[in-house]
């Protein structure tokens, strides 16, 4: 019973990152941006985040660091991507090359250092209930807002106005910006979001899920996000299942690893990477009859007036 | 008043030549201010970095050394790129071809296994990163998977497989628990071309890559095809050209050249099979491919560049204490120019006032 809770515990608090980068992916991606930049604004947002929390003590002044980091990256993006209409893939590369490098400069002053992580959630009693009360009264802030922000992405993209009209500028900008809508400046909004999002994910790593920065750290989660994306089919109910499904192939080869099963840790690490590689596989062989990716996304939209 | 972006009616030539020296200058301008923001002398820094690694005998073979791994990857990715197929795990591909190669250095260390051993091991390690490389492409022609994805997950098995054999069944058992191999034999090394020297025969393969580059892709109907798959796709698929196959083809290619430069890593300058055998390789030639504008010569210049920033990265880290990430900082800052600075040879700024324009009459 104990293991088990610890289990989903550890999973909850795995996929956490993954699920905050992947909403502003969502985000992004639905206004027709494809942002491979996710892993450079993700580690940047590491080394701001645990820069600012390790310098005032405080983790929400970490989280808003990383925030911040986030969106700066994510302007970067923008004003190449979307003012000179530089190839999307291109940029979102170079941004990930720059963020590796840019995070290591930034986090060698801190390497080494350890921060008091992010509180739980503590209820008096209700929190001390065998096995539910934990996993739902007992989390850190950063999983319940992960939570509260895909709902609130949900509600923005399918019942609000402007959510539509993001809808619209991912599926066809030409007709989008044919009635009237700022195409260039929505997009814009949207790769911030983005950018807010992946940065708090990479905050999240050393102020909650390791009280420490060490370099590299994100380790591909912000390429695994992105495949977060795809797998959701760009829907948020789906990336909420998805990123739990991964957060828990994560754990579990941690926890394969600890049992002492006779296969190499090696093989056990891989799993995470091979398993979006066939999921990837598996579900594009699932929908050969007509791709649900946002019609515009990732093509350069340069309006004539 | 407001900035906006024009196509021009016609690709501009002259930006086109001058659009990567632009990046190169805009890139000293931007690494000239964060030495300073660093509190380093930005004029002893730019001198480290740029001029002092030209100025003598070691660090010139030294570029060269570095230089060919990168020259090599970055002409097979300019191939895919070039046809509109995003592969961005060279490294992955590398370490495939690095790893295959040593299989065979290892099996026959100590054996008196004659002058086959390393043509054998050049030969599997460009098939394994081929083959590697063939997984990405497999997967989006026959079932849609965003090859970029797939690619670059198959980066972090590669590495992992890596680790693995050298702390595993490849380990030295003379090698003090280090994870390592043994030392290559002699019949398993990469000949150097000076003696004593660390130049080898791999940048001769390299120039050579280089040469082939520049035939397939001006003088043949291959290159042909790869270039308007990429530029005009609806006007390939009007030739008749197979998009799919020209996918597989060049990230075969590109898998090909970047595990023959892996098992050329580490059958010459390294000597034996250990993780941290790239600094980055893979992912440093995705650089020197735009910077060389895709194209082969270009290629040549822009990877010989590159090498003097890991050079120069190294001996700032030594005599200046600049730490090394500032040169991915730069390999970054640069890659950003170079692709806005493209970005001008397709279009032109121009301002235009936002006041309420008036009607024109007539279309």
């Amino acid at each position: 019973m104990e293991l088990i809770e610890a289990i989903i515990l550890s999973v909850l608090a795995a996929s956490t990152p993954l699920l905050l980068a992947a909403t502003g992916e969502l985000v992004a991606e639905r206004s027709g941006v494809l942002n491979l930049g996710v892993e450079g604004m993700m580690i940047v947002g590491a080394a701001c985040g645990f820069g600012g929390a390790w310098l005032t003590g405080s983790i929400i002044v970490g989280a808003l660091c990383g925030i911040l980091a986030g969106v700066l990256m994510s302007l970067l993006f923008a004003a190449m991507a979307l003012g000179l209409a530089v190839n999307q893939v291109a940029t979102g590369l170079a941004l990930t090359i720059f963020g590796i490098g840019l995070s290591g400069l930034i986090g060698a002053g801190f390497v080494g250092e350890r921060i008091t992580p992010a509180p739980h959630l503590y209820v008096p009693f209700i929190t001390n209930i065998p096995l539910i009360g934990r996993i739902l009264f007992g989390e850190d802030g950063f999983v319940y807002l992960s939570l509260a922000l895909i709902a609130a992405v949900w509600w923005f993209l399918y019942r609000t106005r402007a959510g539509l009209i993001v809808r619209a500028c991912g599926d066809n900008h030409v007709s989008a910006h044919a009635l009237g809508y700022p195409v260039l400046r929505i997009r814009m909004y949207a790769v911030m979001f983005g950018g807010a999002c992946a940065g708090l994910a990479g905050a999240y790593l050393p102020l909650a899920y390791t009280p420490f920065f060490i370099p590299g750290m994100t380790a591909g989660r912000g390429w695994i996000a992105l495949a977060l994306t795809v797998f959701a089919s760009w829907r948020p109910g789906r990336l909420v299942i998805g990123a739990y499904l991964f957060g828990a192939v994560t754990i579990l080869q941690l926890h394969a690893q600890g049992a002492g099963i006779g296969i190499p840790s090696q093989f056990m690490s891989s799993l995470p990477y091979l398993a979006t590689v066939i999921v990837l596989v598996l579900l594009s062989r699932a929908r050969t009859g007509g791709s649900t990716a946002p019609a515009a996304l990732g093509t350069v939209f340069v309006p004539d007036r | 008043m407001q900035l906006v972006l024009e196509k021009r009616a016609e690709r501009s030539r002259t930006v086109a030549l001058i659009s990567p020296l632009i990046a190169i200058g805009l890139t000293i301008v931007t690494m000239t201010i964060l030495f300073a923001v660093m509190g380093k002398n930005p004029i002893l820094a730019l001198y480290v970095y740029f001029i002092a690694p030209l100025a003598d005998g070691y660090s010139l073979q030294e570029i060269a050394v570095k230089a060919t791994p990168l020259v090599m990857i970055a002409i097979g990715l300019s191939l895919c790129y070039l046809a509109n197929a995003w592969n961005i795990g060279a490294e992955g591909q590398f370490l495939m071809g690095a790893v295959a190669g040593s299989w065979i250095a290892v099996k026959t260390q100590g054996t008196e296994a004659g002058h086959w051993v390393l043509p054998a091991m050049l030969l599997l390690g460009a098939i394994a990163g081929a083959l590697y490389a063939l997984i990405p492409a497999i997967c989006k022609v026959r079932f849609g998977a965003s090859e970029i994805l797939t690619s670059l997950m198959l980066v972090y098995v590669a590495d992992l497989l890596l680790d693995y054999l050298v702390r595993g069944p490849w380990r030295d058992p003379q090698g003090f628990n280090f994870p390592t191999t043994a030392e290559f034999d002699p019949v398993a090394t990469v000949p150097t071309l000076i003696e004593a020297g660390r130049l080898h025969l791999g940048s001769i393969l390299a120039l050579i890559v280089v040469a082939a580059g520049a035939v397939l892709l001006g003088k043949t109907i291959k290159g042909f095809e790869i270039r308007v798959v990429g530029a005009a796709p609806r006007a390939a698929r009007f030739g008749g050209f197979n998009a799919n196959q020209l996918i597989l083809l060049t990230f075969a290619i590109s898998g090909a050249l970047s595990g023959l430069a892996g098992i050329i890593e580490v059958a010459g300058p390294v000597g034996h099979l250990q993780p941290g055998i790239s600094p980055g390789y893979g992912f440093t030639a995705i650089i020197v491919a735009f910077l060389g504008r895709l194209n082969p010569v270009g290629i040549l210049i822009a990877g010989l560049f590159l090498a003097l920033t890991f050079i120069g990265g190294e001996q700032a880290q030594i005599a200046m204490k600049i730490p090394l990430d500032v040169t991915k900082v730069f390999q970054g800052v640069l890659l950003f120019y170079v692709l806005a600075c493209d970005s001008l040879i397709l279009y032109r700024f121009r301002i235009i006032s936002s006041a309420p324009q008036v009607a024109r009459g007539t279309h």
